[in-house]
């Protein structure tokens, strides 16, 4: 068997980018939530906000670091694996990635000193401001970052010479016309994420009837940003995928599984798109709502996929259904949100039980969304790297297959130690619970025993056994 | 405009690449020298001296990748598959010792992994960068502007001695950042452990310097040529001079060794810079070929000269934030 170059490295790519784009999803929602406690804890002076914000700090910086280093190895892939790809459209890529390291990256990960070693070196004020610089560092990378990636799927202000991308005009480049919708809809995911998981861990803490105080807190921060942002989440995507129709209208045709473009469009809840036969096996579906949605009327019509040749088209599968998940997901947690301010409303919160355990054991759907929404947006991008531009087949690096092969057996073998251990070792931060030394005396804080005794209670109480 | 642009950004990236070195360097240096520890509490004393900085440290390296894709694309696409498995493997190596700095203070049972995860990965890091480092000066096969060699061509005698020239350089820097920012043991071990370590970098930049010029003709001309010579003697001159005071303050101050180790880190790179200048890739790619289009150089190098002394202000603002010695059970854990 000769191992496939191309594939080899859309693997290792994949992988890579997935793992990583989980750790920004939250940081970016988490540092952001630490920034609101402490403004708020400034402003009250309610201690417990500050132990809340001293516990996710702790969260944050496990997942922060995880998503540093995972990111380094981003920005070397271009270079290891799609050399070709930095050739081509460097000179418009470049300087956005560049942009993103010296606007964002060292903003968060200098402050991130102060954020998790300042309590006692700065004033309140000053560590709040560290807060903050590290809350709009985490944004201003996602702005850079949504930036480059909305290029490479919509590409505007640049020309092409001899094969080669030159820019033309950078604010069309930076502002191309997927981004208004890309970085929205991204900002708003991760801040969703994170929204869900502090709601999940006040449901956790509720149930075993430990610290009260703070998961009222967290509950009803979480909900009330569920809420808020879920519906507009759905808004914001709707929006995104009629600029989608717009400018990639094979991947809204790969996404709805919608082959031929002269009829109008039903919306398919389920099928197998089959690329052989050009048609859906065991389809369900809604005459006419395709049309509705995408097009704004009865008869409305929007190309097939049929209108593609072939070796045009985008991978069927992946953004069919990775689509249905995300937006299965995402109407789930718009629901959880509003239907958790009705119980807030009634005051009935805390004792619906169902609902708590429902949320307790929902903290990763958020994650699955995400990444689910970039396996939509990357494959259905396929079989351009840059759209239009250049081909992924073409981005490639002249490296052999063994050699891709073993670094990705590397990254998998590394990535799932550190994943696995990361998760076990954040869900035994989360049994800890907000206690630590804001309530107890400093030489708590001594690194060498940070599992008191305090942890193992903590973990019986939530799982029944201690500990390891 | 044409001509200023590469060098400007050479310049630029050369500079990113110091600090990186420097700053990462004795991170990295505190982690090799990691094993010598004694104890639980020695090591967090060793880990709490760099655990606020190794982020903003570990930037460089990403501003150092980054800004060579920016300003050199032509030279960023030989480089990495040209290097693809240290590369890589270097990338991994510093995954695994990023994620000991956190996973260390929750671990348990599992505590003496993470110990060694993070000797490890810093160590193997730092090998890595002296493989490609070598590697790089050794020269890249090239042809029609893309690398045209095999996977192991950075397998060389030379590389490996570059290897663990630079580990035995960052451990110098480590164990100097240790002299300065801890006590007791832990200075008086790194104390120990820095004359040693001075002697062995001193001998492996006498070996470069000697080889270098012998295997390779361009390099033998830059420095031994007239008027080249006239200009250039001073490079080893103050390397000695620096090299035989640090020997000395070692034993004694706090702050200069650290600081005088940094100087021949700094002196070592200028040298090779000298060797190599104008190869981004030798023996075939200069700055010039290699460089993005003006357009793309000249709109990065406007935020550059808004945002870098920016970061440089506020990585300055950190280091004295945390200055002194390291403080028992400080920290957020």
């Amino acid at each position: 068997m000769s191992l496939d170059p191309e594939l080899l490295a859309r693997l290792q790519f994949a992988f890579t980018v997935s793992f990583h784009i989980i750790f920004p999803s939250f940081t970016i929602g988490t540092a952001a939530f630490i920034a609101t406690l402490l403004v708020r804890w400034i402003a009250t002076g309610q201690e417990h906000l500050r132990r809340l914000a001293q516990f996710w700090t702790k969260i944050f910086a496990v997942s922060f670091a995880m998503g540093v280093v995972s990111g380094l190895v981003l920005s070397y892939q271009f270079g290891t694996n799609w050399s070709r790809f930095s050739v081509v459209v460097g000179n418009v890529i470049g300087p956005m990635i560049g942009y993103e390291v010296l606007m964002a990256f060292f903003l968060e990960a200098t402050f991130l000193g102060v954020m998790l070693f300042g309590w006692q070196r700065v004033p309140p004020w000053l560590h709040v401001m560290a807060a903050i610089c590290v809350a709009v560092g985490t944004a201003l990378s996602a702005f850079w970052i949504l930036s480059a990636n909305s290029w490479m799927q919509t590409p505007t202000g640049h020309e092409v010479r001899n094969g080669i991308a030159y820019p033309l005009d950078w604010l069309t480049v930076i502002f191309n016309p997927s981004f208004f919708y890309r970085l929205p809809h991204m900002l708003t995911a991760a801040y969703l994420t994170t929204s869900l998981v502090v709601l999940a861990v006040g449901a956790r803490y509720i149930l075993a009837g430990r610290h009260q105080t703070e998961a009222r807190t967290m509950m009803h921060m979480g909900i009330g940003m569920l809420a808020i942002l879920g519906p507009l989440q759905i808004l914001i995507g709707d929006q995104h995928g009629l600029n989608t129709l717009k400018y990639q209208p094979a991947k809204i045709a790969a996404i709805e599984a919608h082959w031929d473009g002269s009829k109008p469009g039903e919306l398919v809840l389920f099928a197998w798109p089959d690329a052989k036969t050009e048609t859906n096996l065991f389809q369900i579906a809604i005459p006419h709502a395709g049309s509705l949605i995408l097009t704004h009327s009865f008869d409305g019509l929007y190309p097939g996929l049929k209108d593609f040749p072939p070796a045009d088209r985008p991978p069927l599968v992946l953004p069919f259904f990775a689509f249905r998940a995300m937006v299965g997901i995402g109407v789930l947690m718009a629901a959880a949100g509003l239907f958790g301010a009705w119980l807030w409303w009634r005051g009935t919160l805390l004792q619906t039980r169902w609902y708590l355990v429902m949320m307790a054991n929902a903290w990763w759907l958020g994650f699955v969304a995400v990444i689910c929404g970039w396996i939509v947006t990357e494959t259905g991008r396929q079989p351009w790297v840059a759209y239009g531009i250049l081909r992924t087949a073409d981005a490639l690096s002249p490296v052999s297959a063994a050699s891709i092969a073993t670094t990705l057996i590397l990254f998998i073998v590394v990535y799932t130690i550190v994943f696995a251990m990361g998760i076990y070792y954040i869900n035994r931060l989360i049994a800890k619970g907000p206690e630590g030394r804001a309530v107890a005396p400093p030489e708590l804080g001594t690194p060498a025993r940070p599992l008191s005794a305090n942890l193992e209670a903590g973990a019986e109480v939530l799982s029944g056994r201690p500990p390891g | 405009m044409e001509w200023y642009l590469p060098v400007i950004w050479a310049a630029l990236i050369g500079t990113a690449v110091a600090m990186y070195v420097i700053l990462d360097g004795f991170d990295l240096g505190v982690g090799i020298l990691f094993p010598y520890a004694r104890s639980e509490t020695e090591r967090d004393q060793m880990m709490n001296s760099v655990a606020p900085f190794w982020d903003g440290n570990e930037t460089w390296l990403v501003l150092g990748g980054g800004g060579l894709l920016v300003a050199f694309p032509g030279a960023y696409a030989v480089i990495m598959p040209a290097f693809y498995l240290p590369v890589i493997v270097m990338l991994l190596a510093l995954v695994l010792r990023g994620v000991a700095f956190e996973f260390r203070w929750v671990a348990a049972s599992s505590k003496p992994y993470w110990n060694a995860a993070f000797a490890f990965g810093s160590t193997l890091a730092a090998l890595c960068q002296g493989v490609i480092l070598g590697g790089l000066i050794e020269g890249v096969k090239v042809e029609n502007g893309a690398f045209a060699g095999g996977s192991f061509d950075w397998a060389t005698p030379f590389s490996l001695l570059c290897a663990l020239a630079v580990a035995s350089g960052y451990a110098l820097l480590g164990a100097t950042w240790l002299i300065l920012k801890t006590d007791a043991e832990v200075a008086a071990r790194a104390r120990a452990q820095a004359r040693p370590l001075l002697l062995a970098v001193l001998a492996f930049m006498a070996v470069v310097s000697l080889w270098t010029p012998i295997a390779f003709e361009r390099v033998a001309t830059r420095w031994f040529s007239i008027p080249n010579i006239l200009f250039l003697w001073p490079v080893p001159f103050v390397t000695a001079l620096i090299a035989y005071f640090n020997w000395r303050w070692i034993a004694e101050r706090e702050v200069l060794p650290f600081l005088a180790s940094i100087a021949l880190f700094l002196l070592g790179y200028l040298g090779l810079v000298i060797s190599v200048f104008p190869y981004l890739v030798p023996p075939t790619l200069t700055v010039w070929q290699t460089a993005a289009v003006p357009a793309s150089q000249v709109f990065m190098l406007l935020g550059t000269i808004g945002l870098l002394p920016l970061i440089l202000c506020y990585t300055g603002f950190v280091y004295w934030l945390f200055r002194g010695k390291v403080r028992e059970g400080e920290g957020y854990h």
